[in-house]
């Protein structure tokens, strides 16, 4: 119940029962998009990527969001290797350090 | 692939290991007194298996896998309803594809399908209904199975067979909320998790809200989960951040598509279609109270239950299955006694080997390369 | 008075009764397999003018001995039956997977392919236009993979006992001198080379089926394999041959490891893949190593030797993706990991049963 995967939308199928195609990785299928149009007209969401599970489309990714999520990560890592780097210069320098 | 390849990054992943072990240190944590923290969405168990997250964590980490696996809950008693209900004559049985091996007290729909009922897999509820309206002399029935994530999909769908006027559709719903899942969990007295790593999807459906009790009542942090590598290993840390901090707080960590408020067309559809039951009964966790969704009265001419007259018979676990102590995470699917003898992928005895996102089947298939050593010294 | 075979009217009845063969039904019905001269046209207007075999329609096909021993010093057989549904798809059908299919159990043997057999189960009802272009599909793959299909047989059950068509096809082959191949002789420092991207065939079957409803263009891989393994074959010492069908990746690589009893690691950031097969497979929860293919082969092959069998590989059209999967190693014998990149390993093993699209 688990199994979304992000797709984005090319085209609209049937505007007023609100189905659209989304091609996931090039595989395209006809996905109701009831759950994201947020007022919109579904002709209005032709580019936007969503979340698919189960042919519906469940929520709009937010791509602000997920690069902020993506540098919060590319931080971390660059954290972390400035700390291994100040562990491995300390270790270096001898147990004598006060630390 | 856009938004996956990026958050399955094995470098990035490995820094986020690194991390979460100085962080472990930090809290002084050890593999004598492990810091232990529950998934309780089977997808994030089918995730950590494929791509091997628990390997890699610092022993001072122990994963209980939740009974989030709505194939894995369902008690034998509704798959035998599922099989009597294939079983009828001119029914088209549709299902997902999760349940279809899971054995039931006599036999699995597999097996059901074998023995000639019409059974087929699908991937939509909608392609059950097309299904439906092009099969006008069948009826055909839907097996309504998931957590919050896949309800909307079939209330929606209910919704349009009632707007279409289709007559031969019916949902044989066995659809559960997640609430009262973490509760029984949370107040089960021989468990005790440090954090949860929470359902992405079934947030993305309704909310962040709805786990506030976790925090304040029970004070447990709670981070809500994507599914790629980096998303669950992003969430460990956000935990051990928590507990460093000595805080109890709801977070979402999948920011890119959970709003705090959830979806609210999703929420609205399932209110429309769908009311709680009393009771429910659960596989191993036994019966919770309005864990279990039905179709309103006003979709009674689309409810299966309704329509045929499904046996409805409580039936107890094997004796050998332990299932339920496995779901609750107070014992180890290699614990089991029956695991990797009489109960392996070929020949389940209960559902959390032959689910996709069972733990038995998770450790079995993937993760029994670590257990072996385990197994060895047991003597198991 | 004249010998009544003289007679202008039984000599008519005579001319009519040795006129070649023609099919006047548009479907396939009983009396077709009745082996009577309804039989005897849909051989004739069917199965000999779409396979080229004037003889084919013999009880028997014969091979000089001398001719095959010539050629080698081991005779190869195999079978294999299809019961494909769709019996067309993108990239072949039926016929051709029935063709590809048993030249490839031969080549990865080792074998030269020769001769085929073609049986055909026909449901009463099939089109007649349907078979006639999957027996053209049959003659054209047999001319491109340099078989002959010499001998066969035709059967008609009645509707609904057939899924419309199967075909079984029985291969001979020559094994030059030399030449051995087999599973269990893969060695703990071996590496395993795949000849091309996974899954394509069993993900055009699921697409093709249609109850999936999806609109994407992989086409079958199904392919005859022979040149490329003699291709592979004069440039590097192999060990084992299989080629991937259904199991996937995953089941052959587990058959050859307890086969062999060695242990085997997986690269996942290594396995070649089409992006709509990805897609494809990220949509449903599948995974590509449990997907069938039609004309990928697996190789083991000693590790210092791997740069040659891929080169070899790459400049061949049908192996420009080739690439090393997997490395052997001695323990845990028989079984197959896969490294994930994360810093993990995790054990590969087969389904148990058919890759099934799930939710959760």
């Amino acid at each position: 119940m688990c199994l979304g995967i992000p797709g984005r939308i090319v085209s609209i199928e049937d505007e007023a029962k609100k189905l659209g195609v989304v091609d996931v990785g090039g595989v395209r299928r006809v996905t109701n998009l009831a759950c994201v149009l947020q007022g919109q007209a579904p002709s209005e969401l032709v580019g936007e990527w969503v979340l698919v599970h189960v042919g519906f489309a469940m929520s709009r990714i937010d791509p602000r969001e997920a690069q902020r999520t993506l540098e919060l990560l590319a931080e971390m890592g660059e954290v972390q290797e400035e700390l291994e780097a100040m562990r491995r210069s300390g270790a270096e320098a001898g147990t004598g350090a006060a630390s | 692939m856009k938004y996956v390849d990026e958050f399955r990054n094995p470098a990035a992943g490995k820094k986020l290991v690194a991390r979460i072990r100085e962080q472990v240190a930090a809290l002084g944590r050890t593999a004598a007194d492990p810091i232990k923290i529950m998934e309780v969405c089977g997808g994030h168990t089918h995730s950590i298996f494929k791509f091997g997250l628990e390997e890699m964590l610092p022993d001072a980490i122990e994963l209980v896998h939740g009974p989030g696996c709505p194939v894995c809950v369902l008690p034998v008693g509704r798959v035998d309803d599922a099989v009597f209900l294939a079983e009828q004559p001119g029914v088209i049985f549709a299902t997902y594809g999760d349940a279809i091996r899971v054995p039931g007290s006599q036999k699995s729909l597999l097996q059901a399908k074998a023995e000639g009922a019409d059974i087929r897999t699908v991937y939509s509820p909608t392609d059950a209904l097309a299904l439906a309206k092009s099969n006008p002399d069948r009826d055909v029935v839907f097996f309504g199975l998931g957590f919050e994530t896949t309800v909307p999909s079939t209330a929606l769908t209910l919704l349009q067979a009632e707007a279409e006027g289709v007559t031969n559709f019916f949902v044989f719903s066995n659809h559960i909320t997640i609430v009262p899942t973490i509760r029984a969990i949370l107040d089960a007295p021989d468990l005790s998790i440090d954090g949860f790593v929470g359902p992405g999807h079934v947030t993305m459906v309704i909310g962040t809200e709805p786990y506030r009790f976790i925090a304040d009542t029970y004070q447990k942090p709670f981070v809500v989960s994507g599914f790629e590598p980096l998303d669950v290993l992003q969430s460990i840390v956000m935990l051990l951040e928590q507990m460093q901090a000595g805080e109890a707080r709801v977070e979402n960590q999948y920011r890119r598509l959970v709003a705090h408020d959830g979806n609210a067309t999703a929420q609205g559809a399932m209110a429309e279609v769908f009311e709680l039951r009393e009771h429910f009964e659960w596989r191993g966790l036994g019966s919770i109270e309005e864990s279990g969704l039905r179709l309103r009265d006003r979709f009674a001419h689309l409810d299966a239950e309704r329509r045929f007259l499904v046996p409805a018979l409580a039936v107890e676990d094997p004796k050998a299955c332990q299932c339920g102590d496995v779901l609750k995470g107070t014992i180890k699917p290699w614990e089991c006694k029956v695991f990797g003898t009489a109960c392996t992928p070929e020949t389940p005895i209960g559902a959390c080997m032959v689910s996709s996102e069972g733990a038995c089947a998770a450790y079995y298939n993937y993760g029994r390369l670590s257990t072996l050593p385990v197994l060895a010294t047991s003597g198991a | 008075m004249d010998s009544p075979e003289r007679h202008p009217l039984f000599q008519r009845i005579e001319k009519h009764r040795r006129r070649s063969g023609r099919v006047r039904e548009n479907v396939v019905v009983q009396a077709h397999g009745g082996g009577g001269k309804a039989m005897r046209d849909l051989i004739e207007d069917l199965v000999v003018r779409e396979l080229g075999e004037p003889e084919i329609d013999e009880d028997q096909a014969f091979a000089s001995i001398s001719e095959l021993g010539a050629r080698g010093d081991r005779v190869a057989f195999t079978t294999d039956s299809f019961v494909v549904t769709p019996l067309e798809f993108p990239g072949g059908d039926i016929g051709r997977l029935a063709v590809n299919g048993t030249v490839n159990d031969l080549a990865v043997g080792g074998a030269e392919p020769v001769f085929l057999s073609c049986g055909l189960v026909l449901e009463e009802g099939l089109e007649i236009d349907t078979l006639r272009r999957i027996l053209r599909s049959m003659g054209t793959a047999a001319r491109e993979a340099g078989v002959r299909i010499v001998t066969g047989d035709t059967k008609v059950v009645p509707r609904g006992k057939a899924d419309r068509m199967f075909i079984n096809t029985s291969g001979i082959g020559v094994v030059p001198s030399g030449v051995k191949l087999s599973s269990r002789s893969v060695q703990p420092d071996d590496v395993l080379i795949v000849s091309g991207r996974l899954g394509d065939h069993g993900a055009a079957i699921l697409v093709a089926r249609g109850e999936l409803d999806l609109d994407t263009d992989i086409p079958s891989d199904t392919a005859p394999l022979n040149d490329l393994v003699r291709t592979l074959l004069d440039a590097a010492p192999v060990h084992a041959m299989r080629d991937v069908t259904r199991g996937g990746l995953a089941a052959v690589l587990n058959e050859i490891a307890l086969a062999s009893e060695v242990g085997m690691v997986v690269d996942a950031q290594t396995i070649p893949v089409r992006p709509e097969v990805s897609g494809f497979c990220e949509l449903l929860g599948l995974d590509p190593v449990h997907l069938a293919n039609e004309g990928r082969l697996v190789a083991a092959v000693p590790s210092d030797s791997a740069d040659a069998a891929l080169a070899a590989l790459r400049g061949h059209p049908m192996g420009a993706d080739a690439v090393v999967v997997a490395r052997c190693r001695p323990e845990p014998a028989g079984v197959v990991t896969i490294d994930t990149g994360f810093g993990g390993e995790r054990i590969l093993d087969m389904l148990v049963g058919e890759p099934l699209p799930r939710i959760c």
